[in-house]
Parts: structure tokens; sequence; C-alpha cells
């Protein structure tokens, strides 16, 4: 009867598996090592998740494409032609989709994250996994988007003349810093859309207003105030969406004290959310 | 080495039914933190304590569980709705913390807690079985391993490539339960889910079930069907409003479980049209079990004829209707099924009204015991079962040892499912000259 034990822990392979049952109250542990020991799930749940999204659809994967694209489309017409926004020296297409391409991703992550437990409700009702990897998979099951996304935004350089500079090596950290937002984020929603569905009718109205607050359709120059700055600062996908452009289109933006702000800002979130996660997880099965 | 593989002390499951468990919005919640404290306060001053002035009502769904299992039980978990049963199995896979008590369980464990969990209709019978497999706690080389017995196991091997939306239910069910049934943990615990598919599906469900506990795994099965208990499970244990109330072999228990009225007894009925099994053509009124002198019994001589007495209502005119039952014993058994064979009963359309047939089962046929009787009425030509109630009534045989039954004067155990009084001719044979 000594077989290998599957999903044991680290270190912990080949000894036998004890589950403790007991009752639980207040905070939880984050217990990251069995979410280590499931990872083989989350792979497979970040696939279907990929698989299936695009599948009803006609345009299928081009979605992940046209979203952005579209954005971009209305946005250069409206605020870089009518408005005249400026955008640091770049032509206004480019710099407002270097920004749509995180942004996207954000803002998806946010809708289909909060949502995460309530469509797999079934799954969490039937069978024991850690509770944390369902939100995880749908968050990064957006990289697949980002990753055509970005594609098309070196083909969109290309075809400006617009060529990336030497710190286009920095792009994947401040794309990391986008994931780890938008997990906390997800996070935080996912936990309360199970105990308060006014979560859904919030999300597009928060997500309109995270992205006024963050330097998407307009340069964050025209934010001058140091104290003001700061503030801004705190909003992680201000590094984000700065990072990108400095990176790619060499745009006056290099990440200074404001970029160490947005990584304290997004690590604050996604370590609350774990926990906070966490502390709601052993409701689901009853409320969901 | 320590053999016991779970051991539960003392769970205990509380949910609150005052407050609403569900859906709630903010602004409830806010309204209800804001008033909950000046009710509980006013409350006081009117002099109630302080939990009657809480707003929570609660209803224990498990109080006090204790037991141990040992590795390779297969334990049967049995009780009417509402006893605790599901709540117990969702404690136990960690689906749900206990209020109180703690368990403590050694080794890999696996739920199916239903079937079909983790498949999702846009992806492919192979895309399934990797996805489903890895959702119930399998590894990607385990499940390589298993693909090709699992793949015929459901019998869809030309589909294995289509959509699942494209399958039949059946084809859907079968593939379901045929990645369920390859879940290869040491510790299984499985909520009535051999309930679906055609019947020759569920009786290889039910092998492969058998095959598990024979493989020295632990099982726990919660089940409906005595037979099945009966069948599969050594041991069982009955709840009743969350408690352990019997805990032994499972002939034992199931028989407690019948002979308690919670489960089946030898006599139901049904009242009120729209609760009655059935159609609109035909709906069971009851059903009877009783001894040669129209008696209802539940223990019955071996050696005496028993009536199984089903009672129907007609609703339309102008079909034939032929009443049946099935048989089943505590082991699990099908002994048999028969119906009315009669011309009138296959041919002639019934005309509305009251019905009573009886069937008769010889005396000296059956062995001791429990017997399970599920009744149908159904019209043969074409076929059609219009109402098929499982597990409808039990009883017990009993052999009195007064020497005239086919126990004769031997008092041990004898095995077989039917018991009959066969007469016997000896006659001695001349030996061959040579």
């Amino acid at each position: 009867m000594d077989r290998v034990i599957p999903n044991a822990p680290p270190g912990g392979l080949n000894r036998t598996m004890v589950h403790h049952i007991r009752p639980q109250r207040g905070w939880a542990r984050l217990d990251l090592g069995e979410l280590w020991a499931y990872r083989e799930l989350l792979g497979f749940l970040i696939w279907r998740d990929v698989k299936v999204r695009y599948k009803q659809t006609v345009l299928g994967a081009s979605w992940a494409i046209l979203q952005p694209l579209f954005t971009m489309l209305v946005f250069t017409l409206f605020f870089g032609r009518l408005a005249g926004i400026p955008s640091d020296g770049v032509p206004y297409a480019l710099f407002a989709f270097a920004a749509l391409v995180p942004w996207t991703f954000f803002a998806n992550a946010l809708l289909l994250g909060s949502t995460s437990i309530v469509e797999n409700a079934n799954l969490i009702k039937k069978v024991y996994f850690p509770r944390l990897i369902v939100p995880i998979a749908t968050v990064l099951s957006g990289t697949v988007d980002f990753i055509l996304a970005f594609i098309v935004l070196l083909g969109l350089m290309l075809g400006y003349g617009v060529f990336p500079t030497e710190n286009v090596i920095y792009v994947p950290l401040f794309f990391a810093l986008a994931l780890v937002t938008s997990l906390g984020v997800g996070l935080w929603l996912a936990a309360m859309n199970v105990q308060f569905r006014d979560v859904r009718y919030a999300i597009p109205f928060l997500t309109q207003l995270w992205m006024f607050s963050t330097p998407v359709v307009y340069p964050s120059s025209l934010i001058a105030d140091p104290f003001w700055r700061a503030i801004y600062g705190l909003n992680p996908m201000v590094g984000v969406v700065e990072g990108f452009r400095w990176s790619l289109l060499g745009t006056d933006t290099a990440p200074g004290a404001a970029i160490a702000l947005s990584a304290v800002g997004a690590v604050v979130i996604a370590v609350s959310g774990l926990f906070y996660f966490r502390r709601l997880e052993k409701t689901f099965v009853d409320v969901v | 080495m320590n053999d016991v593989v779970m051991r539960a002390s003392g769970l205990s499951k509380e949910y609150r039914i005052g407050k609403v468990i569900g859906t709630r919005s903010i602004r409830e919640s806010v309204m209800n933190s804001v008033s909950a404290p000046w009710r509980k306060l006013s409350g006081l001053v009117r002099g109630q304590s302080a939990a009657a002035a809480g707003l929570d009502e609660s209803l224990w769904a498990l109080e006090d569980i204790s037991f141990e299992i040992r590795r390779g039980e297969v334990v049967g978990l049995i009780g009417r709705n509402g006893a605790g049963k599901s709540t117990l199995l969702k404690v136990l896979s960690k689906l749900t913390p206990p209020t109180r008590g703690e368990a403590e369980i050694v080794g890999r464990m696996g739920s199916l807690l239903e079937v079909g969990t983790g498949f999702h209709s846009e992806l492919t019978g192979r895309e399934n079985i990797f996805l489903a497999g890895s959702i119930l706690g399998m590894r990607r080389d385990e499940i390589r391993h298993r693909f090709d017995e699992i793949v015929s196991f459901a019998e869809v091997e030309k589909f294995i490539d289509t959509p699942a939306k494209h399958y039949s239910s059946g084809m859907y069910m079968r593939l379901a339960f045929a990645v369920a049934a390859h879940l290869d943990t040491e510790i299984l615990l499985v909520d009535e889910v051999l309930a679906v598919g055609d019947t020759s599906f569920q009786k290889r469900c039910l092998n492969k079930m058998e095959e598990a506990g024979r493989d020295g795994r632990t099982v726990i099965f919660v089940s409906h069907s005595m037979p099945t208990i009966t069948r599969l499970c050594s041991r069982a244990i009955m709840l009743d409003g969350g408690r352990v109330q019997v805990d032994g072999p499972s002939a034992e228990v199931v028989g407690q479980y019948l002979r308690s009225g919670h489960g089946t007894t030898a006599h139901r009925t049904w009242d009120g049209e729209t609760r009655r099994p059935g159609n609109d053509v035909v709906r069971l009124c009851g059903v009877r079990v009783h001894d040669g002198q129209l008696a209802t019994s539940e223990a019955l001589d071996i050696r005496r004829p028993i009536g199984i007495e089903i009672d129907y209502e007609v609703l339309t005119p102008g079909t034939a209707l032929q009443p049946g039952i099935h048989v089943h014993n505590d082991r699990g058994d099908h002994l048999f099924c028969a119906g009315d064979t009669t011309h009138e009963a296959r041919q002639v359309p019934k005309d509305p009204g009251r019905y009573q047939s009886i069937a008769w089962i010889p005396g000296n046929l059956l062995s001791e015991g429990v017997h399970i009787v599920s009744a149908a009425v159904s019209t043969t030509d074409p076929l059609q079962v219009h109402l098929f109630e499982r597990d409808a009534v039990a009883f017990q045989v009993i052999d009195t040892m007064d020497g005239d039954s086919a126990r004769g004067d031997y008092g041990g155990w004898i095995s077989g499912a039917v018991r009959p009084l066969l007469e016997w001719s000896t006659a001695r044979q001349p030996v061959a000259a040579g």
C-alpha cells in the first residue's frame, strides 16, 4: 500500500498524507505549499480557460487583439485628435496602445477573476482543492491574450518606425507588476462576489474609474503637484503603464520612486487579497 | 502499524437558518450589522437570554459524530433524507469545515460526490478525461497511463475527439463515471453516483466499486439503495437527525433501518394525487406485504406463501396495465422480477378506478433474511413503465427450524439466495455384474 502520494507537499513525497479536519475560525494560514502541490491542476484549469474562452464566439481568439485595437482607435480619434491630449512625443495611437495592452489584461482579470468562484461553483461544491487555484488560474489564463496583443503592439511600433529601447528587457518586470496587481484585485473581488452579488454590478464602474486613475488616455506628466503624484503613484497600474511606455517607446517616464511605490501598492493588494480570500473561502461551499 | 485510516471525534456542523445563507447584498449586510446590536440589546432589556436575543436560528446538521474506520473497510452511510449523510461526506472531503470536533484521515483521499464534476461540454472526450481526472486528484501521468482503460470502460472510443456537447446523455454519464471509477486513491468517499446510466452500465459500476473494496481501499459510500449497501459494504453507519444511530455489520444495520420505519416497511401508502408515484395513466397508492391470512406482516414464515399487494389508481382509460415486482435480498442480489402475465393484465385496457393486485410468492422459495420489494406498473406492448417504486417495502423471512423447511434439522448457516424445498428421490442402483 506504499504508493507514491501525488499532491503531497514538497519534501513530503512518499510519506503518508494526513488530512486534519477541524473547525476553522478567523484568519487562515496561506498554505502556499499546498498550492504548489496542486500546480498540475492549476495548469489544467488555465488550459481549460484558454481553450474554452473563445469557443462559442465567431471571431474566436482574435478578440484578444480586437478589444484593445478598437479601443485604441476610439481613443486616438477622440482623445488624440479631437481633444488634442498630449502623448509624450510619440504618436498617440502608439501611446494609447502601449498602455491598453497591459490595461486590457488587467481589466479582463478584474472582470473574469471576480466571477471565477461563482462561475466554478459546481467544482467548488463537489471537490476539494485549494480554492485559490480558481481565481489564480483565471487571471493567469489572460496571459495568452496579453501575448497576442503584445505581438500586435510590436507590429504597430514597426509600422510607425518606433523601435524598442534597450530597456525592453524590463517589460517582463512591468508585466509581473500588472500580474500581481490583477491577482490581488481578482482575489478580493472573487471572494467578495460570493457574499455580495453587488460586486458584479460594480465592476464596470470600478474598471472605468480605475482606468481614469491610470495614465491610459493621458500622460501622467499632466499631474505636476508632487503630493498628488505620490498618491497617484500608489495605483500600481500607473507604474505598469509608465513602465511599458518607457521601455518600449522610450518616453521620458523612467520608473523612479514612483515604481517602488507602485510595487508596494501591488504587494499590499495581493497579500491582503490572499488573506481575505483565505478567510472567506471556508464559507464558499455553503454560500455560493 | 496503526490500521485506523479515519478517525472522527465529535464532529458537529451547525448551519444558521435564521440568517439568509446565500446571496446577500451589501445593503442588507450593512443594515443588519447596524440594527443587530440594537435588536439584541432590546431583547436583553426585555429579559431574553443572549442566545434567544440572537437573530439566528441554528440547525445542527451533524451532532457529535464519532467513529473509526480501518484500512480496507467499505462502509455504507445510510439514513433518510436530511439525516446528515451528505453533510458528513462534505465535511470529510474537506469541502466545509466542521463547527466542532475533528477528524483525521491518513492517506490519499478522493471524493466522488457527483458524476461529471469538472466536465466541460465544449471540450472533447479526451480533453475532459484529463481535466476531470486532474480535478478529482489524479496526476497527469496517472491519467495517461489509464487513459485507454477509461475510454474502453466508457465505450466511447469512436467519439473520443468529439466535443462532449455532442454526446448523448448516456455517453456523457458513462465517460464521466469511467473517469471517476479510475480514481485510484487509498480512501474514497462516494455519494450515490451509481444511480446513473442504464442497468447494464450500473452493474458494471457496482462491480467496479466492489473491486475497489477488494483492492484493500477504504470506501465510504452513501446510498439510498439498501440492496447496494448490503452488497458493497461490510459495515454500515446509520445516521438520524445528524447523529450516529447504529454502527455495525451492514446486513444488521440495514435490517434495523428497514424495521425502524425510517426506510422501507412492510406497508407503505402514498397520499395525495401528486405525491403518488406514477404518471397520468396510473398512480401508486400503496404496497403491502402480508401473510396468507392477509394481515400485514414484516416477519414471515419461510414455509408459507407471501403476498405482495399493490394498490393503484387508473386515471386514464384505454391502457392495459401489468403490475410487477422486483425482489432483492439484503446482500443486494436481484432475486427475480415477475409481472402479471395473464391475458387481462397484458391485453385488456383497464377502466379508471382503484385496483388491487396481489402477487403470491410461494412458500419454501426465499431464503432467510431481509427482502426488499420494488413495485412497478407497466404496459408490455409497446413497453412503457408507468411507475417504478424502488425499495417500496421490505420484509424478513424467518426459518423457524421446526424441521419441515428446507433447513431440516440443521441449525447452522445456510448460504444461497433462495432456499427451495426440493423433492428428492433416491434409489439404490444395482451393481452391474462384472
